[in-house]
């Protein structure tokens, strides 16, 4: 492969990154797509935009959020500097409002008056029913029905929200069929709605849009390391499933070629078993939800459902940019298994005294691996995308422990 | 405008000469099973299909409501793949020379089967015509480009959210004819307006003179034989793939003579437009 200029230049005009991302949406939805992006463009070179998009990130979600030096698990793996980014202290307890508000702030500008979400894990699903409570407008988030019940916890605040929860038991109830479903509800609602897509997948412009609002993690970043280290990490390490937290980590950095940068997927019970959520690692490039990106799927090209013990983990794809630097090879990708992430959730609770979410348990669990043979001048950051607190019920579970919900 | 030398293009010149509208048949290839489903696919013409059209089964139909999501399940659970698809077809096709198979469905399959592999193998099946819901015209070029050079029609969904300016990006490339959709939405659940059907028919017909289906929301004979009335052809899916849903047994085989309700809703749906039984398989 030619080595490029840049990395940060994608994707093109109709939205592809090499052969990946594009519009793969049916005809009644195209004028939508193509009106949000009209939109966005206007927006992303329109100052007052950002203002108020820093600003909401300023005072409402607490940004900017710390960049922590964890020295007991620095010492503990005995090699590299572990810096986490906190984004699990964000309101709402992860990234993935550093998104909504963004898009939230594009569906008022465009004047919708309705909002769609899918989630799989809920923290989407959350944090689109903030911002619709907080702007005053009606939401509804599709959300798996297996999903629903190791998710209650965010069911229920979603409810507080005022948001309509729609249970989706197409498939196996997980991500990929809430997706689906959001997708129908779109083509149904085309005149009110805007669908506020949870992470860097979907058609152009999503995932480009989405790595825009999450940047703001990795711009965050370099500017802390800066002045903790005096200099840029030598190290990013993140969790994917869609990938938007890792999007938004990695993407200020890919130009800088001497930091190292390490996507997370989930190994599930393990790749060999088939039962994982690997789609970089296990998949091969497919078309689904309106983009072009690496999948699970089978030899007639049909879907298969993933598995991981994280319900933010569990889809069959990926964003279609990851599936452009896995080609290229700007981006490691590794995999990590349920079991290692349930052993560096603990690991992280026992000494740090933060309970993180399974997704970014996941990311812990390769620094773990990894960490030790690096040398203690290392500079590694570690994106902690999300607090577990929605995941101590499924825990408990897992570990043989009752729990009265 | 149509090629005269196709068989749609044949098809719809033996309806205008008819003066009648076309009835075109949705179903799933292999639901509920393969043998009921070529039962199925080998009575459609002698019942009043004008057109065939013949879903290629995919995991996740994002533009299908809940009765062709079940369809595309249950052929899958059974062991459908598009190659037997394709060798369904080119098994029709010895039988019947004359009605038109177009195939739709969603894109991943054919691009994991590969587009050249595919468009050939389609080519020589005998299919006609492909309606593809995720290929817009911005991401159609590499399908439609092999499709073209193997002869066979690429039908484009138009909606009601296509206007003006975006008609002519879809109907540069269209061949065979146009499918409007008539509602915003997903198949199988509300009807359109008749009256703002006929606007829809009369802005498109400005962009093209293939001849229009409609489809999306037709259920009954009375429905067709309106939607007849102003559209060159209609489209009826979801309350066909129904009855097979509706002759089920507990553990999802199908009862005896489900192909043969089927094909008498058929019959019913073709009589409101004067086609029934004028044919023979």
């Amino acid at each position: 492969m030619t080595k490029l200029n840049t990395y940060r230049a994608g994707p093109d005009e109709a939205g592809h990154f090499g052969i990946y991302g594009g519009r793969f949406v049916a005809e009644t939805l195209m004028p939508l797509i193509l009106e949000v992006e009209k939109a966005y463009t206007e927006a992303k070179d329109d100052p007052a935009f950002w203002d108020e998009f820093h600003s909401q990130m300023k005072h409402y979600v607490g940004r900017p959020s710390p960049l922590y030096f964890a020295r007991r698990l620095t010492e503990h793996f005995g090699g590299a500097k572990v810096y986490f980014k906190r984004d699990e202290l964000n309101h709402t307890g992860a990234h993935k409002i550093n998104n909504t508000i963004g898009q939230i702030l594009l569906a008022r500008r465009m004047g919708k008056t309705r909002v769609i979400a899918e989630t799989g894990a809920g923290q989407h699903g959350v944090a689109t029913a903030t911002v619709c409570a907080l702007f005053d407008i009606p939401c509804v988030v599709y959300m798996g029905e297996t999903d629903i019940e190791r998710q209650s916890p965010n069911v229920f605040r979603m409810k507080l929200l005022g948001a309509d929860i729609v249970p989706v038991s197409a498939g196996t109830g997980t991500l990929k069929d809430a997706m689906n479903e959001a997708l129908r509800d779109w083509v149904a609602n085309v005149d009110d709605t805007f669908y506020i897509i949870g992470t860097v997948a979907g058609p152009h412009p999503y995932p480009a849009m989405v790595r825009d609002f999450q940047a703001v993690i990795g711009n965050e970043v370099r500017e802390q390391l800066h002045e903790a280290e005096g200099r840029k990490p030598d190290s990013l390490v993140a969790c994917i499933g869609g990938g938007s937290n890792a999007m938004g980590l990695f993407h200020p950095f890919l130009d800088d070629k001497d930091v190292r940068i390490i996507g997370v997927e989930a190994a599930g019970h393990g790749i060999e078993t088939g039962e994982h959520c690997a789609s970089l690692t296990a998949g091969k490039p497919g078309v689904l939800h309106g983009n072009r990106t690496y999948l699970l799927q089978t030899d007639d090209g049909q879907i298969l459902d993933g598995h991981s013990i994280s319900a933010g983990l569990d889809y069959p794809g990926i964003g279609p940019e990851h599936s452009w630097l896995f080609d290229n090879g700007r981006v490691e990708y590794v995999s990590v298994t349920d079991k290692e992430a349930l052993d560096a959730f603990q690991l992280c609770t026992k000494m740090e005294g933060i309970i993180p979410a399974l997704e970014p348990a996941h990311a812990l669990a390769h620094v773990a691996k990894i960490a030790g043979d690096l040398p203690k001048d290392h500079l590694m950051v570690m994106n902690m995308c999300g607090r577990g607190d929605k995941d101590v019920f499924a825990v408990a579970r897992i570990l043989g422990i009752e729990l009265s919900q | 405008m149509t090629n005269p030398e196709t068989r749609i293009g044949k098809r719809f010149a033996a309806l205008k000469a008819e003066r009648r509208a076309g009835l075109v048949t949705f179903v799933t290839a292999g639901d509920p099973d393969m043998e009921t489903s070529r039962e199925i696919l080998f009575g459609l013409p002698g019942a009043g299909a004008d057109l065939i059209e013949l879903g290629m089964p995919f995991s996740d139909p994002m533009a299908d409501g809940p009765s062709i999501q079940a369809s595309s399940l249950r052929a899958l659970k059974n062991g459908m793949t598009l190659k037997k698809t394709l060798d369904l077809v080119a098994e029709f096709r010895n039988a019947d020379n004359d009605t038109p198979v177009v195939l739709m469905g969603y894109y991943n399959p054919i691009y994991i089967l590969g587009v050249d592999a595919f468009a050939a193998e389609a080519q020589a099946a005998g299919v006609d015509g492909l309606i593809i819901v995720d290929l817009p015209p911005e991401e159609v070029d590499e399908l439609w480009k092999p499709a073209r050079d193997a002869g066979i029609d690429f039908i484009f969904l138009t909606a009601p959210t296509s206007d003006d300016a975006r008609l002519p990006v879809i109907v540069k490339r269209a061949s065979g004819f146009i499918y409007y959709v008539s509602i915003t939405g997903i198949t199988g659940t509300r009807s359109a307006d008749i009256a703002d059907v006929e606007t829809a028919l009369k802005r498109i017909r400005k962009h093209t003179g293939l001849p229009i289906a409609v489809g999306f929301g037709i259920k009954t004979p009375e429905q067709v034989a309106e939607i007849a009335s102003v559209a060159d052809a209609a489209v009826v899916g979801s309350a066909l793939v129904d009855v097979i849903a509706a002759n089920l047994d507990p553990d999802g085989k199908p009862e005896k003579g489900v192909a043969e309700k089927l094909l008498a809703l058929v019959a019913d749906l073709a009589a409101g437009i004067g086609g029934a039984g004028e044919k023979v398989a």
